[in-house]
Formats: structure tokens, C-alpha cells, sequence
């Protein structure tokens, strides 16, 4: 096999930074951080045109250990953080991680108006079922009679079903990924890094800490049985209807993202005072 | 009262009111550039009931030959259209001996509280003089009164209101300026208000003069000082700036974007800001106490941004169409742990415009977030100011050489500032984090690094020359009136009263009014026996905050009354003259 | 994905080969992971069965596309062995991470050395855009399997898992290779896994067998941010 290629390809490598993560041994957040630097090494970026957006909990530690730009905001308020960036600079990449208490809890609301406003964003939420840093509390996608201390015998909350809201509120890329295929979640993060507009990539990465039987997943996933459809309403319905542990990419939109121009208007401040002469 | 009967005066103060789409707003706005129009100077106040719609509203004037910064302590004229529910209002407008009250008589009686102030009466019929013009509209009855009873020009009048009218596509331009002339002739049949004394500064239509709000100001302010991002979330009474720079930004290359609540736009300015352009929001105290926790972000990951807070009354929803200055406490120490920041108060309309360009400048100058403390009183308010200088401060982002080795985001250095690579450059690549962190930027929780990016942060806003725009220090004396924001206008205004009946008085207003300036407030105080701090909020928050961050000579008193009732010249006047007589 | 042959509760879960749709050239080898469902107490005491041959595989055209899997295998393996031994060092636990980064030299020696046997500088296709039956390559191992208490013995029992299934999977593709080189490579490579196997198994006997309550901590967990 010849090699002679003009440049070196960037490897998944160089977007790692020598600062090690602090996941507990077995946490499936580590293979979502190779797939991050895998799929930016597959679409060929440079770590510098890339800023990875988060807020807190386990999966927004992600920004440090790679070695792009990184953002680690307050908590449940990366997609408005990472909006702000992506509009001021529709240059960069910009991906947004978070988790299922991070994402869907504290920044429920942001999750529907960043879906409404389909800005060119990737946003990777590492679903674990469960509050991590916080040592074990039910989130949203807890399963209702799942015993904590803080809900003592389960919340009896129906569980949160993040893609169907995301083909509610009008998401352009919606897909489900697992932790345990590193390189099929690179695969469908580049897919929908390259997918204009606002992409929601949900990631079964299971807490080996605190949901220990979420090692069982491995076994219950499977690649969806059908093919990604740009059909929102039977999106929706498959997505509904299945065990939630098919993966793949499950819906594709034609959604022209919201940016408005920035840098054509060519006045000067001084030029907007004649308004105000009398 | 003895002033209200002199012949002439250096201000008319009058207003206008009256309910369910009287249009006093509207006449009142016309009033005022007919004074522009004519080289006067002024300002209209609005006051409102909550309707959205059709409820009681009056437009508060203050006409004058010279600049004007506040309402006076009582009005001239009251007309109005109608009477419906504006005893409302009555508190806000003092009515004396000497004003005169004109009113439709077919409508009804004068309101009682007006009648028990002993104001004069005379009756106008709104409704059937508008009736006789067919297609005409009573408030314009209304301007042309108001503008021939304070002396206004016949032609100015007519001319504002052609070009108001062609704007509105010049529908029923004859019957309305039919009316405002049947208006302004009728001002000879009631009895005559003080006239202005002297001569207007200014030639009819001639010399740049603004008609602007502080909304509009503090949005110019922001764009001048660098602005080119804004996301926003409407609230009272902040939402005109936002308004404004909707369609500003993209004109000048930027871009506005709402946002679905204000922990999303202070976020996403936050975000925009990271990405290295210069960012704005504007609220009031809901909005700043729910980006709190962000700001702390903003300090904790030194990115810059402006936050405009338009003061209304609190705590809560309070009277959001009202202006207060009690988001003292929130702005100075609102966030939690230790969060030094930056906190501005413009002290005029025009100096909305100055003060937001100096916070958008300390701000990233420093990378730190900057508060503006503006208010309702400013930003809602409209008036004929001398236009308002660039102040030639430019926005300057320190950022890494290019051949920066090792990049640290956070590098202590000498000034506390450090270089600030923005997502593009490459090889100096880092996190931005509100996690306490390392001078790379790395997540750390040991004390050495906690006390070393403290001290830094500290240090940047301490040793920075904020240079003499910190505070405007006016007139000398053994009494010092120390206050901030609009309540300067009617302190300047006491001053002057005083210093006319010989009690020498200086004022400080403070511009700056976090980080504290200990050293720079002592000289401006130097000599002082007698410090009032005058402010418009019910616990004295300026007042508690300079007890603790600066050792004040003499005697120090508090004076303050809290929203919606504007701070008063009279008041701060009454209060110089009884203390400094002891 | 790969074929489940699980006892116990997912029995049902036999899900077919990956339906994956790849775009990649021919790089598409198959293999398949077959071990007992990893119930959550697998990382208690890791007992793996030998991995079985895989049954069905798309021979790899030429030799040099071979020796590309075999580096792609072999330098995913030691990737994932440093990055254990990361995780260990940040949790105090030296000695397994110590034996983790000896993995992970071992892994990247014998990528190293298909480099050097190629004339390759870097491997011509990145190890990202392979596709396995299972979702990782053959000899790369596990993550969930990690605890933060666990002994060498433990690191051991998971190495020793990827080398038989790195083993079989080379005895396989041998078995259906059509192209002489790369049966010859394969066997070759078949021989050094099967080498690994004996001495993984000689290493395991001298490490002792972790005492029942291996796992007990009596402190809580930390709270973090």
C-alpha cells in the first residue's frame, strides 16, 4: 500500500490533551471522548477551528481533555452558551457536550429553543440515567422506581424521551449512539458535525459507579433496523415505539439553520446617529 | 410657591393626561421636538397605568432654554384630555396655587385631589372642538394648546407636526394641524403661565442637538464602545435598548438574536464574547437576579461582557414601569463567592451614552464583566441633549503573540491581566472555566492556585486606572452631596438652588461605583464636615455601601425615598439648607 | 453488532451482524465477541470463556490491506491499554496501571513493528474507519470492565480475554483467506496471539487470586462538581 500522501492526516490523537480525565475507571464517557477526537480527525479539522461547549456534571468535564478551545460554563447552559458562540463566530465547529441531568434537567428549556432555532450546532449528550458528580440522584431519564436517597423508592416520574422532543421541537439531526461503539458514535458525530444546523446526538455511556447494571447495554443495543428518514412524524413514531436501545441516525431534516450575517453590515457607529439629530 | 408666581421662569414644567387612546404620549413626544425644533431643551417623562392598552397615562414635561436633567418639584400646566383614573398619578404630579388645570368639561369635573391643591381651573372642550374639525384628533387640540401657552413658535409647531404626520403617510394632515392651530389660538383665552426667562440657546432648528432616550443612548454607547453582539430577553423597562440594537448591530456587522429566557442570554453573551466579540445584554432586576449565577462565570472565566440593568421598582415583579435605584446591593455583591466586578452608573440621559462605552471599554480591558446601572427614569425617558461626545476609549482585548509558548490563559502577571487567545488562533488552545483553576486553565481545587487566581482577579480590577471618569466632583464646601445615577440631576439641581441663596455645597456623583475607590473618594471629600448621600431606594443601599468601603469625613446622613416617586430637587434642597443652618 | 451466545436474561437479544452501513473500501473484517452477558458484576471477579472462531468473514484481498487490519488492531489495543493506565494513575491505583502501560507497550511494539515491516510511516487507512463485527476490534478491550480497586489479576483476566479473541480472530481469517499472503500473515500472527495466550496464562498463575471483598470500599463516593 503506498503512502504517499501530501499532508499527514491529523490524527485523533493530537485533539487529545495531556490532561487526563478524572471518570471513574469504566465510565463510558471515556469512549465518547475518543469518539469526539475521532470523528474531528475524520472531517479533518484543526484543533483550533473547534470549541467544545458543556456546562457541569460528569460528561461536561469533556472540553479540558481535548485540545481544541473549550468552554465549561455553568450548569444546563451550554447549548445557550455554545448559540452565543456559534452566532458571533459561524466560523467555528462547534460541539456542545452534556448529560441527561445536565441537559434535559437544569437546561430543559435551552434544549427546546436551541432544537426551534436549528443553529449549526452539535450537541452530544452522555445519557447515564443518573446524576454523577452529584453521587446518584434520578434524572430525568431515571427510570421511575429506581431507589435513591433522594427519592427514596423512585420518583414515580414518567421518563424524559429526548429525541422524540428533539423531532418535536424541530431538530435537524437526531440519532442515538452507545458509549461502547467508539468509532460508530465517531461515525454519527461527524455525520452530524457535517449535517447543517442544529444535530442531537444522545449517547448511551453508561455510570459503572452508580448504575452498574447499565454494563448490561453493551448487550441490548443494536443498529437500528431501519434506515434515517426525513420523515420527523415517523421518526418520531419509531423512536417511540422501540426499547431505546436501537442506534443509529434516525432522522436527517432540509432545515436552513437560523445565523443571522454577521460582519456584512459595513457602517460605523457614528454613521447610526442621525437618528437621534434633531 | 413664591418661585411659581414670578413672571419668568428657567423651566415650564407640564403635563399631559388622559385614558384609552387619548394619545398623550404621542402629543406630548410632538411637544417635545417642537421645543428641539424651536433651540429649547427638555425631557418628557412617561408614567403609566399596568394596561397594555387604553389605561391612564401622562407625559410629564419639562421645558427649558437650557439643558434640563430632572423633573422640577411642581407643574405649571396640567391638561388633560380626560380625567379617567389619573388621581392615580396624583403623588407624581404636584399640583400648587399657582398651576393651572385645564380640562374637558364635558368629560367631567377636575379630580378632587387636583381641585384640594387649590389649582387653578379652566375649561377646554376637547371633544366637541375636535368634533367641529372633522377627521381631527383631541390630543392634537391638546399640543397646540400646550405649546401656545408656554410660548412656543406657531410655525415650529406646524412644521414637527407635517413631518410627524407625512410619516404616517400624511393622512388627515389638514384637520389636525387645523386642530393644533385651533389648539394654540385657544391657549389666549385661559389665563397665562410663566414664560421662560432669557433667550433659547440655540436658534430655531439650527445647531446639532439629539433628541434621544437612555435606552437608545446606553445602546449607542455600547456599539461606539465596540458592541457587535447582543442576545436578548424582553423585559420592562430594558427592552428599548434591545429594540434599538436589533436593528443597529447588523447594520455595523453585528447581529441581535432573542433568546428564550435571561439565563440564556447572558449565557449567550457569554459564549459570543469567549468567541472574541465584544457582547451586550440589557435587563432589570428579575432579569440580572436570574443571570446572576452567569456573571459569576464571566468573573470566574474573566470573559467580558456588559450587562445593562435598567433599574424599576423591586423586589419581584414590583413596579417594573417605575423607576428605583435598588439593584445597588444586587449589582455590587450579587454573585457568590468572591466575585469582583465592575459596576458603572451613567448619571444623565446623555451620559447613558459615555458611561455604556466606558463599561463595554473597562470590561475588556479587564475581561471582567461590567454592570450598567441605568434606570427607568433615564431609559424611558426623552430629551434634547447636547449630542454626547465619543470618548474616544476603544476597546482593547489583550490577547497572545503569536509565538506565545506554553500558553497560559490565565498567567499571573504583574497588571493581572493576562493575554486572551480567542478559538481560531493556533496553539494556544485552553478552557475556559468557572471551575477555580490553574493558571493554564485546569480544573484545580488547591488552595495555592484558589488564592493565586483570586488575588489576580482582584488585582486586575484594583490597579486599573479607571482615570477622572470614575466620578463627576462639582462645586466645593464643608457639605458634600455624595449620589449616583439620576438622582444627580435633581442633587445638581439642589446645589445650584443653594449656592444661589448663598450655602456652599459640592457634589460628588460616582461613575464608578465598584470597584471602590477609597483613595480618590477621600481627596474628593477632603475637607468635608457634612456628607448627605442621596438615593432613591427604601434601605439606603449607596448609603450602606459607603459606610463599609470608605471611611467618610464628618457627620454622614442618609437621605432617600424609594420609587416610583422621582427624587426631587426641592427635597435634596430642603435637606441641604436645614442641615447646613444647624 | 456482534452475535450475543448469552445465557441468562439476553437470551432474546441475538441480534444479527451489523447492519452498519459501511462506505469503507473492503477494510470490513469480521469477528465476532462472544463472552457471557457482562452483568454488573462482572468486574468482581472477571471470568471470561475463550472467545469462539468467528464463523463468517470477508477475506481481506492482499496482504498489505492485512497488515493494515493487523495494525489498526494492534494500535486501537495499545490506545486503550494507555488510556487505562491513565485511568488507574488518576485513581491511586499504580500497580494495575502500571501493568496497563506494559499492555499498551506490547500492543504498540507489535504495531510498531508491522509499520516497520511494511515501510510504512503511519498507517495508510486510521484506525477510526475500520469496522469490525463487534463495535471494537478484536484485541481491544473493554472499558466497562475497569474498577478503580481492581489487581493485576484483573487487568490480566482482560488482557488474557483480547489476546484468545485476537488469537481466533487471526485463526479465522486464516481459515477463509483466499489470497496466499495473507493466510501465511495471518497464520503467522495466529502463532504470535496464541504465544501471548501461553504467556498471559503463565503470568496469571504467578499473580495471586484477589481475596472475595476486593471491591469493598468503606468510604462513599466523592462529590464532584
Amino acid at each position: 500500500m503506498n503512502s504517499t500522501v501530501a499532508a499527514a492526516p491529523i490524527t485523533a490523537q493530537a485533539f487529545k490533551s495531556d490532561y487526563k480525565p478524572i471518570w471513574c475507571p469504566g465510565c463510558g464517557d471515556y469512549s465518547v471522548l475518543s469518539s469526539f477526537t475521532k470523528a474531528f480527525a475524520k472531517l479533518d479539522l484543526r484543533p483550533e477551528s473547534v470549541a467544545v461547549v458543556s456546562g457541569i456534571g460528569c460528561s461536561s468535564r469533556i472540553p479540558a481533555y481535548t485540545n481544541c478551545y473549550g468552554f465549561h460554563g455553568v450548569h444546563g447552559r451550554s447549548l445557550a452558551a455554545a448559540s452565543g458562540l456559534k452566532l458571533a463566530r459561524p466560523d467555528l465547529t462547534v460541539v456542545v457536550a452534556s448529560g441527561d441531568g445536565d441537559g434535559y434537567s437544569i437546561g430543559g428549556n435551552h434544549f427546546l429553543h436551541a432544537c426551534r432555532r436549528n443553529v449549526d450546532l452539535t450537541y452530544v449528550v452522555m445519557d447515564n440515567h443518573v446524576y454523577g458528580m452529584t453521587k446518584g440522584q434520578p434524572s430525568p431519564t431515571t427510570e421511575p422506581d429506581w431507589d435513591s436517597k433522594l427519592s427514596p423508592g423512585g420518583t414515580g416520574l414518567r421518563t424524559f424521551n429526548p429525541l422524540v422532543i428533539a423531532l418535536a421541537a424541530g431538530a435537524n439531526f437526531v440519532a442515538r449512539a452507545f458509549s461502547g461503539d467508539p468509532n460508530g458514535t465517531a461515525d454519527i458525530i461527524a455525520d452530524a458535525i457535517r449535517t447543517p444546523g442544529f444535530s442531537f446526538v444522545e449517547i448511551l455511556s453508561p455510570c459503572v459507579t452508580f448504575r452498574p447494571e447499565q454494563r448490561e447495554w453493551k448487550q441490548l443495543v443494536r443498529p437500528g433496523p431501519v434506515t434515517t428518514t426525513d420523515d420527523a412524524a415517523r421518526a418520531a413514531r419509531r423512536i417511540m415505539t422501540d426499547d431505546g436501545f436501537n442506534i443509529g441516525v434516525l432522522y436527517k431534516g432540509q432545515r436552513k439553520p437560523y445565523q443571522p450575517p454577521v460582519g456584512k453590515g459595513k457602517k460605523r457607529p457614528s454613521d447610526l446617529e442621525a437618528e437621534f439629530a434633531i | 410657591m413664591s418661585r411659581a408666581k414670578e413672571k419668568d421662569k428657567a423651566s415650564i414644567s407640564l403635563v399631559l393626561t388622559g385614558s384609552g387612546g387619548a394619545g398623550v404620549m404621542t402629543a406630548g413626544n410632538l411637544l417635545l421636538e417642537v421645543a428641539a425644533q424651536a433651540g429649547w431643551y427638555g425631557l418628557m417623562v412617561r408614567s403609566s397605568g399596568p394596561q397594555i392598552r387604553g389605561g391612564e397615562a401622562a407625559a410629564l414635561l419639562r421645558l427649558a432654554h437650557a439643558p434640563v436633567e430632572c423633573l422640577d418639584d411642581r407643574f405649571d400646566v396640567l391638561i388633560g384630555i380626560d380625567w379617567q383614573n389619573i388621581h392615580r398619578f396624583a403623588d407624581e404630579i404636584p399640583l400648587d396655587g399657582a398651576s393651572l388645570m385645564i380640562g374637558d368639561p364635558d368629560q367631567s369635573e377636575p379630580p378632587e385631589v387636583f381641585v384640594k391643591r387649590g389649582a387653578r381651573y379652566a375649561p377646554l372642550p376637547f371633544k366637541q372642538m375636535a368634533k367641529a374639525i372633522p377627521g381631527s384628533w383631541p390630543n392634537m387640540i391638546a399640543l397646540g394648546l400646550a405649546a401656545g401657552l408656554v410660548g412656543l413658535p406657531a410655525d415650529s409647531v406646524k412644521s414637527v407636526l407635517q413631518n410627524s404626520l407625512k410619516k404616517g403617510g400624511g393622512e388627515k394632515m389638514a384637520a389636525n394641524l387645523a386642530a393644533a392651530e385651533a389648539g394654540y389660538a385657544f391657549a389666549a383665552n385661559v389665563p397665562a403661565v410663566p414664560r421662560l426667562s432669557g433667550r433659547a440657546a440655540h436658534r430655531a432648528g439650527r445647531d446639532a442637538r439629539w433628541l434621544i432616550t437612555g435606552n437608545q443612548a446606553a445602546g449607542h454607547g455600547a456599539v461606539r464602545g465596540g458592541v457587535r453582539f447582543c442576545a436578548a430577553y424582553p423585559i420592562t423597562p430594558a427592552t428599548e435598548v434591545l429594540e434599538w440594537l436589533a436593528p443597529a448591530l447588523p447594520k455595523i456587522g453585528g447581529a441581535l438574536v432573542q433568546a428564550e429566557d435571561e439565563l440564556a442570554s447572558i449565557n449567550m453573551i457569554i459564549g459570543a464574547s469567549y468567541g472574541g466579540v465584544p457582547s451586550v445584554t440589557a435587563t432589570a432586576g428579575p432579569g440580572l437576579s436570574l443571570m446572576t449565577e452567569a456573571i459569576g462565570l464571566a468573573v470566574a472565566a474573566e470573559v467580558p461582557i456588559v450587562v445593562i440593568d435598567v433599574m424599576r421598582g423591586g423586589p419581584s415583579t414590583g413596579i417594573p414601569a417605575k423607576s428605583e435605584q435598588s439593584d445597588v446591593n444586587i449589582a455590587l455583591n450579587g454573585l457568590h463567592g468572591d466575585a469582583p466586578r465592575i459596576v458603572v452608573a451613567p448619571n444623565s440621559i446623555a451620559d447613558c451614552v459615555a458611561a455604556t462605552q466606558w463599561a463595554v471599554y473597562l470590561a475588556e480591558a479587564t475581561q471582567s464583566p461590567a454592570i450598567v446601572l441605568s434606570d427607568q427614569y433615564f431609559g424611558q425617558t426623552r430629551a434634547v441633549v447636547d449630542p454626547p461626545a465619543d470618548i474616544g476609549l476603544i476597546t482593547e482585548r489583550l490577547k497572545p503573540s503569536a509565538t506565545a509558548e506554553a500558553y497560559k490563559r490565565y498567567a499571573i502577571t504583574e497588571s493581572g491581566i493576562s493575554p486572551m487567545a480567542i478559538p481560531g488562533m493556533p496553539g494556544t488552545a485552553y478552557t475556559a472555566d468557572g471551575l477555580e483553576h490553574n493558571e493554564r486553565g485546569l480544573p484545580s481545587s488547591q488552595s495555592g492556585d484558589h488564592i493565586r487566581q483570586l488575588d489576580k482577579r482582584a488585582k486586575k480590577l484594583a490597579q486599573f486606572d479607571y482615570g477622572a471618569r470614575w466620578a463627576d466632583i462639582e462645586g466645593e464646601g464643608e457639605l458634600a452631596v455624595v449620589t449616583f445615577g439620576s438622582c444627580t440631576g435633581a442633587a445638581r439641581e439642589a446645589l445650584a438652588r443653594a449656592a444661589a441663596e448663598g450655602i456652599k455645597a459640592r457634589l460628588l456623583s460616582l461613575r464608578l461605583l465598584s470597584p471602590a475607590q477609597p483613595e480618590r473618594v477621600a481627596a474628593a471629600l477632603a475637607g468635608a464636615k457634612q456628607v448627605l448621600v442621596v438615593e432613591q431606594n427604601h434601605t439606603g443601599q449607596l448609603y450602606r455601601y459607603l459606610r463599609a468601603e470608605y471611611d467618610l469625613p464628618g457627620e454622614v446622613k442618609s437621605f432617600r425615598h424609594p420609587g416610583p416617586l422621582p427624587m426631587r430637587p426641592g427635597e435634596i434642597h430642603q435637606q441641604i439648607t436645614a442641615w447646613s443652618r444647624l | 453488532m456482534s452475535t450475543k451466545q448469552s445465557t441468562k436474561r439476553n437470551a432474546k437479544v441475538s441480534s444479527k451482524k451489523s447492519a452498519r452501513k459501511s462506505t469503507k473500501k473492503s477494510t470490513r473484517v469480521s469477528t465476532r465477541k462472544t463472552k457471557a452477558a457482562a452483568a454488573p458484576k462482572s468486574a468482581r471477579a472477571p471470568k471470561r470463556t475463550a472467545a469462539k472462531a468467528a464463523t463468517k468473514a470477508m477475506p481481506v484481498a492482499s496482504a498489505s490491506e492485512f497488515m493494515a487490519h493487523a495494525y489498526a488492531m494492534e494500535a486501537e489495543a495499545a490506545e486503550r491499554y494507555a488510556e487505562f493506565a491513565d485511568s488507574m494513575e488518576m485513581h491511586n491505583n499504580h500497580e494495575v496501571a502500571e501493568l496497563f502501560r506494559k499492555l499498551s507497550r506490547i500492543e504498540q511494539r507489535h504495531a510498531d513493528q508491522i509499520l516497520e515491516q511494511m515501510g510504512w510511516k503511519q498507517s495508510p487507512v486510521s484506525s477510526a474507519d475500520y469496522r469490525w463485527e463487534g463495535t471494537e476490534g478484536p484485541e481491544t478491550a473493554d472499558p466497562t470492565e475497569l474498577h478503580y480497586l481492581m489487581q493485576p489479576y484483573h487487568a490480566l483476566q482482560i488482557a488474557l480475554h483480547n489476546e484468545k479473541r485476537a488469537r481466533d480472530f487471526f485463526a479465522h481469517l486464516a481459515k477463509v483467506a483466499t489470497n496466499g499472503g495473507v493466510r501465511k500473515g495471518a497464520l503467522e500472527m495466529r502463532e504470535e496471539e496464541a504465544e501471548h495466550v501461553r504467556l498471559i496464562e503463565e503470568w496469571l498463575k504467578r499473580t495471586p487470586v484477589p481475596g472475595s471483598n476486593w471491591e469493598t470500599d468503606q468510604d462513599p463516593p466523592v462529590l464532584s462538581d
